[in-house]
């Protein structure tokens, strides 16, 4: 087991390894429902939430039933599996008891199942073989990494809305670019911790 | 062997855990109980929760119209919706109209009962009626369409407008899970009130045309309800030109009929588009009407006849046909019926001959 402070994790995986940024993972959302802040701060608290959730329900499948019957290989269809319930379950939570932000993040929720980031944390969590508490920090700081970047993406997209870019990237074209210019500058952060 | 066994084991029992908590959910959290609404400032219906608008309604016999079954992909299932709503989804968008968010009209197949809520439908969609029936007829056009006649066995009566159309719902059946229904014109007259008749093509994967021409057969029991729709024969004595590809015969077969059994004396001329000969039908129906109504003409276009056809009437799609053969005139209705990229060409070459657009009506399917 990798002996690394939580703490850091939860720093490093805000920061140092971004789930967009340095792993370029959850694409397809991040791109899609950038283009405001009011609803990137809604996926994003969504992602977060869910990826604390899975996290933990992840390792707690993992290491209780899938190691006893030496069934590691099976993690991936077992990991989707639980992620999409989750999901579902908490769509109606939502739906049923928190109605306002039902509405602005109502349609989004469905789009985490297939949001890849969580699922890579999951797998990560498992490869580099983290304790409980590692798994939680890294779920939570992973979320946090995520609605951190979407955040700023959507600020940096809503700063650029009446400039003139070129037709051919406009839309997701230039959002990769600039994706690609904060990854560079995230880079920068590498200094303070390391986790891989 | 053991592997595979604890491997399957294993992964139902997850997958079973999972299912029952989602059910437990469904059955706790997403109860909502029981609701009121309010109809046009009068009826008053008391329904579970939960679900939305449009099944809630259907379940109570209020039959809005629905060409896709609920899957938010139409736009037909508009309705008022004064309170009980909440903001508009963003699903809903691409299909209001910013007049429509101003006079809160949304797409009820998409708003869940949540709350009590007050809405307003048209009076008519109160006359539309479930009703029960026999296939009494159903033997092959073409090889790819079907004629049904369906028989009301329930007692009830129909009472339609030609050119109107119903939904006809289809059964689960072996590769369709869902109850499911479709929109299809009358091709009947309108003086039968005990049977209707249907036109009905078959669709590559469409789950009704599989349904109607794989699956049901003579003697089987049907449901159906209706009428709906504003595509039906105006009051007038303006000449008419009337258009339709493939199964867009049925409302214009409906309409003829009514002429005949009405004695309407107004000039028309009707131009049926089909790929080849063998996708031709009804003709001796279409020589009948050109014999028996006052003064009609029935010109069928072939947009790829075969050589074996010999054709010598019109080559070509029915647009080109009406730029072709259609003088100028004034003052004439149009009735078109077909797929979406007929009916938007046929339009702009009608408006070349002289049409104005509020004469001129269609039933648009896809």
């Amino acid at each position: 087991m990798a002996d690394i402070n939580p703490f850091v994790i939860l720093i490093a995986s805000i920061f140092t390894s971004n789930m967009i940024l340095s792993n370029f993972l959850g694409m397809c959302s991040f791109i899609a429902v950038s283009k405001e802040i009011k609803t990137s701060l809604g996926l994003g608290q969504a992602v977060t939430f869910v990826l604390t959730g899975t996290t933990i329900i992840n390792y707690l499948v993992y290491h209780y039933v899938l190691i006893p019957f030496n069934l590691e290989y099976l993690r991936f269809i077992v990991f989707i599996i639980t992620i999409a319930a989750f999901v579902q379950l908490v769509e109606m939570i939502v739906e049923r008891y928190l109605p306002t932000l039902y509405y602005s993040l109502g349609i989004f929720l469905p789009l985490i199942t297939v949001n890849c980031a969580i699922l890579g944390v999951s797998l990560f969590m498992v490869i580099r073989s983290y304790s409980f508490i590692q798994a939680v920090a890294f779920g939570v700081g992973s979320g946090l990494g995520w609605l951190l970047a979407i955040l700023a993406m959507s600020g940096i997209r809503q700063k650029i809305k009446n400039s003139p870019v070129p037709k051919g990237l406009q839309g997701p074209g230039i959002t990769l670019i600039i994706t690609g210019l904060m990854a560079l500058a995230f880079i920068g952060f590498s200094g303070i911790v390391k986790i891989q | 062997m053991m592997t595979i066994l604890i491997t399957v084991g294993v992964i139902s029992g997850i997958a079973t855990t999972l299912a029952l908590l989602l059910t437990i959910a469904d059955v706790y959290i997403a109860n909502y109980g029981e609701k009121k609404i309010i109809i046009n400032d009068d009826k008053e219906l008391i329904v579970e929760g939960g679900s939305s608008l449009l099944s809630t309604l259907v379940g109570n016999n209020i039959f809005i119209p629905s060409a896709c079954g609920g899957k938010g992909s139409c736009g037909y299932c508009k309705c008022k919706v004064n309170s009980g709503a909440g903001p508009v989804l963003a699903t809903e968008l691409s299909y209001l109209t910013e007049e429509d968010q101003r006079n809160n009209v949304r797409l009820s197949c998409q708003i869940k009962v949540k709350e009590d809520m007050a809405i307003e439908i048209p009076e008519e969609l109160f006359n539309v009626k479930q009703f029960k029936g026999v296939v009494e007829i159903s033997k092959d056009l073409t090889d790819k369409i079907k004629f049904l006649r369906l028989r009301i066995t329930d007692g009830q009566e129909i009472s339609f407008k030609a050119g109107q159309y119903l939904q006809l719902t289809s059964p689960p059946y072996p590769g369709n899970k869902d109850e499911v229904y479709r929109a299809y014109s009358i091709a009947s007259s309108t003086k039968h009130k005990d049977y209707i008749d249907l036109i009905i093509g078959y669709v590559e994967g469409g789950i009704l045309t599989t349904y109607v021409h794989k699956h049901l057969s003579e003697g089987d029991d049907v449901t159906f309800n209706g009428p709906y729709g504003d595509f039906y024969l105006q009051n007038s004595d303006s000449d008419m030109v009337m258009v339709a590809v493939g199964t867009g015969m049925a409302p214009i077969r409906s309409i003829l009929q009514e002429m005949l059994d009405k004695g309407i004396e107004r000039k028309a001329v009707f131009f049926f588009g089909a790929r080849s000969k063998s996708d031709l039908f009804m003709l001796d129906e279409m020589e009948m009407f050109e014999r028996e109504l006052y003064d009609f003409k029935f010109i069928p276009t072939l947009s790829r006849p075969k050589d074996e056809d010999n054709w010598d009437g019109f080559t070509g799609r029915v647009p080109d046909a009406i730029a072709d053969y259609l003088e100028e005139a004034p003052n004439r209705e149009a009735y078109l019926c077909g797929s979406a990229p007929m009916i938007e060409s046929t339009v702009k070459n009608l408006l070349l001959k002289g049409f104005t657009e509020d004469k001129i009506f269609y039933d648009k399917f896809d």
